[in-house]
């Protein structure tokens, strides 16, 4: 185990699977000569060539298509996007080719690619640089939505991600780069899609968070153990399709309460979707309405004090968890 | 700048088999369409279902000089590009029929063929959606040393969409072995092509990517398209350069079923002059004639053949049953993904 950033963490990722696996290339713009807009690629160009590490034109509609029609023939293409407000430009190629191609074919191809890079919140670049999008593409059926929130996890899954012979759609949260973690070096470190993590252990109320909220979510629980004696159980599903939700429904078994958390809009968001698993398959265990914490149902403000409220702060959530076990 | 080939009135040095056997492509490609139209009509296929009829000569002269390892990729007007790389005519029936036999086990239907045994990449329906993936079979021919080459068919309106200029950028930048051919057959669906893009000949716009070729021809001519392409075939091969061909053709009949063959955007007679002056077939068997390669007890022979072939293919089709609902939810993952029938408890 070593302390090292969620960007380190990713680059090793990166590194020991394009070692073991030559069929591996990784394809986005400024990902070789430059390193890396978030330097997740760093020293990979001078390691693999440029035939596996290349610099596109900005052009993202066109270097995904290119990833799906090299995924078609056998290769295991990884596409960066500089952040996935740009990939709106290459929906087309997400959502219709890539999501599709396998079902389309009588199941033909396979679809070994991984869309990766920088997502949800960000310091102050405003509307069209910062938003978290995870629950259109989770919306697709054909995509896997991958959304780590810590080095670790991002190491694990990002590997994982690029093994799966589905097209995976990874979020990385851009303000996560620089958190540390303790991360496995073993090159055999491989964390599941689709399996939730507990990531404090509880009685009283079960919160779900994935990706950068986690952190708040985890100073929340804090503060509310202190102050009011209340246990939370937080679950990452990290994963968010498939998502592993037989560990949420456990745990809302067993603490009969439970906050969604999310970067993302309210309306048709993954909170809503985890509200309705859970209410379908364990209504009867519930002991209150559950609450949702989002980010604002707004375009991302630049001025930092309304960006600072736009996105779930510990404050929002504790408010919600107290709510919810009728403390207030 | 783009060149126009003249048109050729040699046989490419090619032997009277090889010849024969490009006509009866082309007849195949039209009998076979005009017996989909009759299913069609008959409610036996639905949805979207986009003839080629009176574009043949390009398909055909295209993709007949390929190698087996080679690729091909085209849009929604798939059946013949997918006919003659050499798909089961049965197998794309049954796929028009929305049958398990269906190439695509039913689950595509006309616009999404696939054939992974003979290379053949589709079938894709998003007007520009399939030149990046072109794009992307190009590179990994690269990336792997082999001497494949990919060709990628394209309508006229795609000219006009932002990822052409994305891929044929990128194929010239990454020097690619693809060869982009423009189908202009004068309408993207209902719009002339002089009211959709503003250049003449949609090759000139080759100028616009350092190595590629640009080349503007007679798509109605089989053998003026298996030259260009033939010439293409070999930038891209020994010299790993991307070329734009830009066919002239025509197509007889609607945009797609559901859209009669002449009305509010083109004429009785600019159809029927088509028809009767530059049909790919006559024009070709013209061309046969006048070189002694062919009587008309071979061309009836040729008709018999395909007769045989177009039958066949619909009773396949006939027989083949539907796809059974457990289809609903295979081919999504590569394995079985249980939440979806676990949201979905009524069905």
């Amino acid at each position: 185990m070593a302390v090292i950033t969620y960007r380190e963490a990713l680059n090793q990722a990166l590194r020991e699977e394009m070692k073991r696996d030559p069929d591996i290339f990784l394809m986005g713009e400024e990902v070789g000569a430059y390193q890396g807009a978030y330097k997740v690629s760093r020293g990979l160009l001078e390691e693999f060539g440029e035939w596996r590490v290349r610099d596109m034109p900005i052009a993202e509609l066109g270097f995904t298509g290119l990833g799906v029609g090299a995924a078609m023939v056998g290769l295991r293409p990884i596409i960066e996007y500089m952040t996935w407000s740009f990939a709106l430009l290459a929906i087309d190629g997400i959502v219709n080719a890539a999501a599709k191609m396998r079902y389309m074919s009588g199941g033909q191809f396979k679809m070994p690619i991984t869309f990766r890079g920088p997502s949800g919140a960000a310091n102050q670049v405003a509307a069209t640089h910062s938003q978290a999008l995870d629950s259109w593409y989770a919306h697709v059926p054909g995509l896997k939505v991958v959304a780590p929130a810590t080095a670790r996890d991002a190491k694990g899954l990002l590997k994982s991600a690029i093994r799966d012979d589905d097209a995976v759609v990874f979020l990385e949260g851009e303000l996560l780069y620089g958190t540390k973690d303790d991360v496995p070096e073993d090159e055999d470190f491989l964390i599941p899609l689709g399996v939730s993590e507990v990531k404090r252990p509880g009685t009283d109320i079960t919160m779900v968070v994935h990706s950068r909220p986690l952190h708040s979510a985890l100073q929340a629980a804090k503060i509310v153990e202190e102050e009011d004696g209340i246990s939370v159980e937080v679950i990452d599903p990290r994963t968010l399709r498939p998502m592993d939700i037989d560990t949420i429904l456990d745990s809302v078994r067993k603490t009969n309460r439970c906050v969604v958390v999310e970067e993302g809009w309210p309306v048709a968001g993954i909170g809503a979707q985890v509200v309705d698993d859970i209410q379908r398959e364990a209504f009867d265990y519930l002991d209150a309405p559950i609450a949702r914490v989002t980010g604002a149902d707004a375009p991302d403000p630049y001025a930092q004090n309304l960006e600072q409220i736009a996105f779930p702060q510990a404050e929002y959530i504790v408010n919600a968890i107290r709510h919810t076990c009728y403390r207030e | 700048m783009a060149t126009r080939i003249t048109q050729t009135d040699e046989l490419l040095g090619l032997d009277r088999d090889a010849l024969i056997e490009m006509l009866r492509w082309m007849v195949l490609g039209r009998r076979y369409e005009q017996k989909a139209a009759e299913a069609y009509q008959m409610g036996e296929i639905g949805g979207f279902c986009h003839l080629y009829i009176g574009q043949e000569a390009v398909a055909v002269g295209a993709i007949t000089p390929l190698r087996d390892e080679d690729y091909v990729i085209t849009a929604y007007r798939d059946h013949v590009h997918g006919l003659v790389r050499g798909m089961d005519p049965g197998a794309i029936m049954a796929e028009l029929y929305g049958r398990i036999d269906g190439c695509s086990k039913g689950k595509g239907g006309s616009m999404h063929l696939f054939d992974t045994e003979v290379n053949f990449m589709g079938g894709h329906a998003i007007v520009g959606g399939h030149l990046p993936i072109a794009v992307g079979i190009g590179y990994a021919i690269r990336y792997r040393d082999s001497d494949a080459v990919c060709i990628c068919f394209l309508g006229d309106s795609v000219a006009n969409i932002g990822a052409f200029n994305e891929s044929l950028n990128m194929a010239a930048l990454l020097q690619l072995p693809i060869v982009f051919v423009i189908e202009n057959n004068q309408y993207g669906m209902g719009t002339a092509v002089h009211r959709a893009a503003a250049i003449e000949n949609l090759a000139d716009r080759a100028c616009a990517y350092e190595g590629m070729q640009g080349w503007t021809i007679d798509g109605m001519d089989v053998l003026e398209v298996r030259r260009t392409i033939e010439a293409s075939i070999e930038r891209a091969r020994n010299h790993k350069l991307p070329t734009l061909v830009e066919a002239k053709t025509y197509r007889f009949v609607g945009h797609s079923m559901s859209d009669p063959n002449y009305g509010h955007y083109r004429t009785k007679e600019e159809v029927h002059s088509f028809k009767s002056n530059d049909d790919p077939i006559k024009r070709y068997i013209e061309q046969l004639k006048n070189h002694s390669m062919i009587s008309d007890a071979d061309l009836e022979e040729i008709e018999k053949e395909v007769k045989v072939i177009v039958d066949q293919s619909i009773e396949f089709a006939s027989q083949s049953p539907a796809p059974p609902p457990s289809e609903l939810y295979t081919d999504i993952y590569a394995n079985e993904y249980p939440d979806m029938k676990r949201r979905d408890p009524w069905r």
